[in-house]
């Protein structure tokens, strides 16, 4: 009992002193944070100039990120922050940048080019993305020039939309319907095909709603030992188009970790389908999508919003066949970027770099999400 | 009411422990009794008792004298099964048992119709189960005939006649050749239960797709897209365009919009158009201007 008394009064007293020697003497990176210093390194090198812009970036400080730059006269404070965090609500939004990498091209004694690669922290995992910079000597000092990316702005108008809306009305308590509702939307898997993989289990497939109403759907699967009893339940969670219109199909990918498709006897597919309000628009279009072959495989593209209303998040899912047509894998990239009316913007997937060679033909489909929008 | 039920159940278990004692007195029970009708018991010997009748759904208590007729009136008892029925005396209980039937005469028919949509020319695709209960909801197990119809309002009546077995009857349709809201009626007696059933346009059949210069860019348009037996597929079904050229593809999911889909591509001589909606393949179209 005193033991523990002498233990927890010995507890406070080093937590008092680490507190007070970290008030005292903090950290640099605290000192940073907290507003009452800067961790900021001298920009005597190229890649001092643009860590220190890597930092202002990561710390939010646009303000003297904006400062820092050689070509500011170019455009505003203002530009400037939107070329990072998007025009429209967008992934970028929400996101914080959760490190970076410099990386240098070219130098000389005046001008450098160096490459920065930020790690964007989004809601739905990492997002990368690059800037080649262009460094310049100024007396002492190193200035990075930001290559702006000014998005096109889409011209004051009026664009009509008359796509369907599908709204659901569910039997009320008084109707005389029985045990009926409105059926829930028919959904079809019309490929399933599982691999082993390095990480475990993948099983790959595709759902087509053959319905004449929208569908809410998923795809769960049960794998099942030869003795029949199950192994592992998952679903696909977000490698899917959870939005499915009439006659659309979308991929599916779901992931078992630590199983061996050896140990597989059979696999049990739950696919789930639900009644959703929804509406056709807006109508995406997939434009100069192209197979690239490895190292590096991907499939690049880019997404061309033929709607009038603002896309802030897209996410893209391809699907990869092989020359018998079989599907043999399906990945996905979200765009972090909003899709404004008529503006192309890329999208890239990667494939991995076993599979590219087999990769015949691939197909793309896009889900949309709008905030405050109809989906 | 909990309590109250306690209190008879009570009540019933002391009167059963006094079975063994003499039983100088007598009671006259109907074999069954018609659910909802009246029905008398008569008793035998003097003095006071206590009559009680239970069953699954029901329980009846009632004061009587000795030696005379306990009247019960209309809808006393209206739950179908078999009831227990005991006389405590002061000095001897008295039980026996008698059984309440469904009333003949159906009056409710449960009526279970799947799916409430599905797609037209399929055989065997809509299934209706009846149960038939009378006027008390109970069950009537005695075989009746069930007339099941299911009409279009423009193509023939589906009309089959099913027996119940154990108060259930089920029978299998086919959908038509022609989309729209059919009535599935099932009907036994004067009773009937009408259910909804739509009919939908099946898979597209023939899609077809056409190529004009429109500016810079190609102009597809699909004919009426349309189902096998000629129903119009509806709008906001999604039709998929795809342009192959040099290695480098397009692809448009557009949804069909009063009966046709139409998109505007980008114009590469050589390119290849093709035109899909779900797992159905239409024409391809090579561009050569």
């Amino acid at each position: 009992m005193n033991n523990g008394r002498l233990f927890a009064a010995l507890l406070g007293t080093v937590t008092v002193a680490l507190v007070a020697i970290g008030t005292v003497w903090p950290a640099p990176s605290a000192s940073a944070y907290s507003g009452a210093g800067s961790m900021l390194r001298s920009s005597s090198t190229p890649e001092a100039a643009v860590e220190n812009l890597g930092d202002e970036i990561r710390g939010q400080a646009w303000e003297k990120a904006y400062a820092s730059l050689a070509n500011k006269a170019q455009f505003t404070e203002p530009e400037f922050v939107k070329d990072l965090t998007g025009n429209y609500p967008s992934l970028l939004t929400y996101t914080t940048l959760d490190k970076f990498e410099v990386r240098p091209l070219h130098a000389s004694t005046d001008e450098a080019e160096l490459e920065l690669k930020l790690h964007w922290a989004t809601v739905v995992g990492l997002s990368v993305s690059t800037r080649d910079l262009h460094v310049v000597r100024n007396g002492d000092r190193w200035e990075p020039e930001w290559p702006i990316v000014r998005e096109s702005k889409v011209p004051p108008q009026v664009i009509p939309v008359n796509y369907l809306r599908w709204d659901v009305i569910y039997r009320g308590s008084g109707d005389d319907w029985g045990s009926q509702d409105v059926e829930a939307p028919h959904v079809r898997i019309v490929d399933m095909h599982p691999v082993d993989r390095a990480e475990g289990v993948v099983i790959l497939g595709e759902l087509l709603n053959e319905d004449v109403v929208p569908a809410y759907v998923s795809v769960s699967a049960t794998l099942l030992s030869k003795s029949q009893s199950p192994i592992a339940t998952e679903g696909s969670f977000d490698k899917i188009d959870h939005l499915l219109l009439p006659k659309q199909v979308t991929p599916f990918l779901i992931q078992f970790h630590n199983v061996a498709l050896a140990d597989v006897g059979s696999i049990r597919m739950t696919p789930l389908s639900a009644l959703i309000p929804a509406s056709a628009d807006p109508v995406i279009e997939i434009g100069s999508e192209e197979l690239h072959p490895a190292p590096g495989a991907s499939l690049t593209g880019q997404l061309i919003n033929q709607s009038g209303q603002i896309v802030n998040v897209a996410h893209v899912l391809g699907t990869f066949y092989d020359k018998s047509g079989q599907v043999i894998w399906v990945a996905d990239q979200y765009v972090d970027q909003a899709l404004s009316p008529q503006t192309p913007v890329p999208f890239e997937i990667h494939i991995p770099q076993d599979l590219a060679r087999s990769v015949s033909s691939q197909r793309t489909v896009v889900a949309t999400y709008s905030f405050g929008g109809s989906q | 009411m909990k309590a109250r039920l306690t209190l008879v159940l009570g009540g019933l278990a002391v009167a059963i422990a006094q079975m063994s004692c003499a039983q100088d007195e007598q009671m006259l029970l109907p074999k069954t009794v018609e659910a909802g009708s009246a029905f008398s018991i008569q008793s035998t010997g003097s003095g006071k008792a206590t009559l009680y009748i239970v069953g699954l759904g029901q329980v009846l208590k009632r004061d009587v004298q000795l030696g005379e007729t306990a009247f019960f009136p209309a809808e006393s008892l209206i739950s179908a099964g078999h009831y227990l029925v005991v006389l405590a005396g002061t000095s001897s209980t008295q039980n026996g048992s008698f059984d309440v039937l469904p009333t003949g005469k159906p009056a409710n028919l449960s009526f279970l119709a799947k799916p409430s949509r599905l797609p037209v020319g399929l055989r065997g695709g809509i299934t209706g189960a009846v149960y038939v209960f009378d006027d008390y909801r109970n069950l009537i197990a005695a075989p009746a005939q069930v007339s099941f119809e299911l009409s279009n309002p423009t193509g023939p009546v589906q009309k089959r006649l099913v027996m119940t077995r154990n108060g259930a009857a089920w029978t299998v349709m086919d959908s038509t050749a022609q989309q729209g809201i059919d009535k599935f009626v099932a009907r036994v007696d004067d009773v009937y239960s009408t259910r909804v059933v739509a009919q939908v346009p099946g898979d597209p059949c023939g899609l077809k797709m056409n190529a004009q210069q429109s500016g810079q860019q190609v102009r597809l348009v699909t004919d009426p897209v349309r189902d096998c037996s000629g129903n119009a597929i509806p709008d906001g079904t999604v039709v998929t365009f795809t342009e192959k050229y040099n290695g480098v593809q397009s692809t448009v999911d557009e949804p069909l919009k009063n009966g046709i889909a139409e998109v505007e591509m980008s114009a590469h001589t050589g390119a290849t158009f093709s035109v899909a909606s779900g797992i159905v393949m239409g024409n391809q179209i090579r561009w050569e201007k």
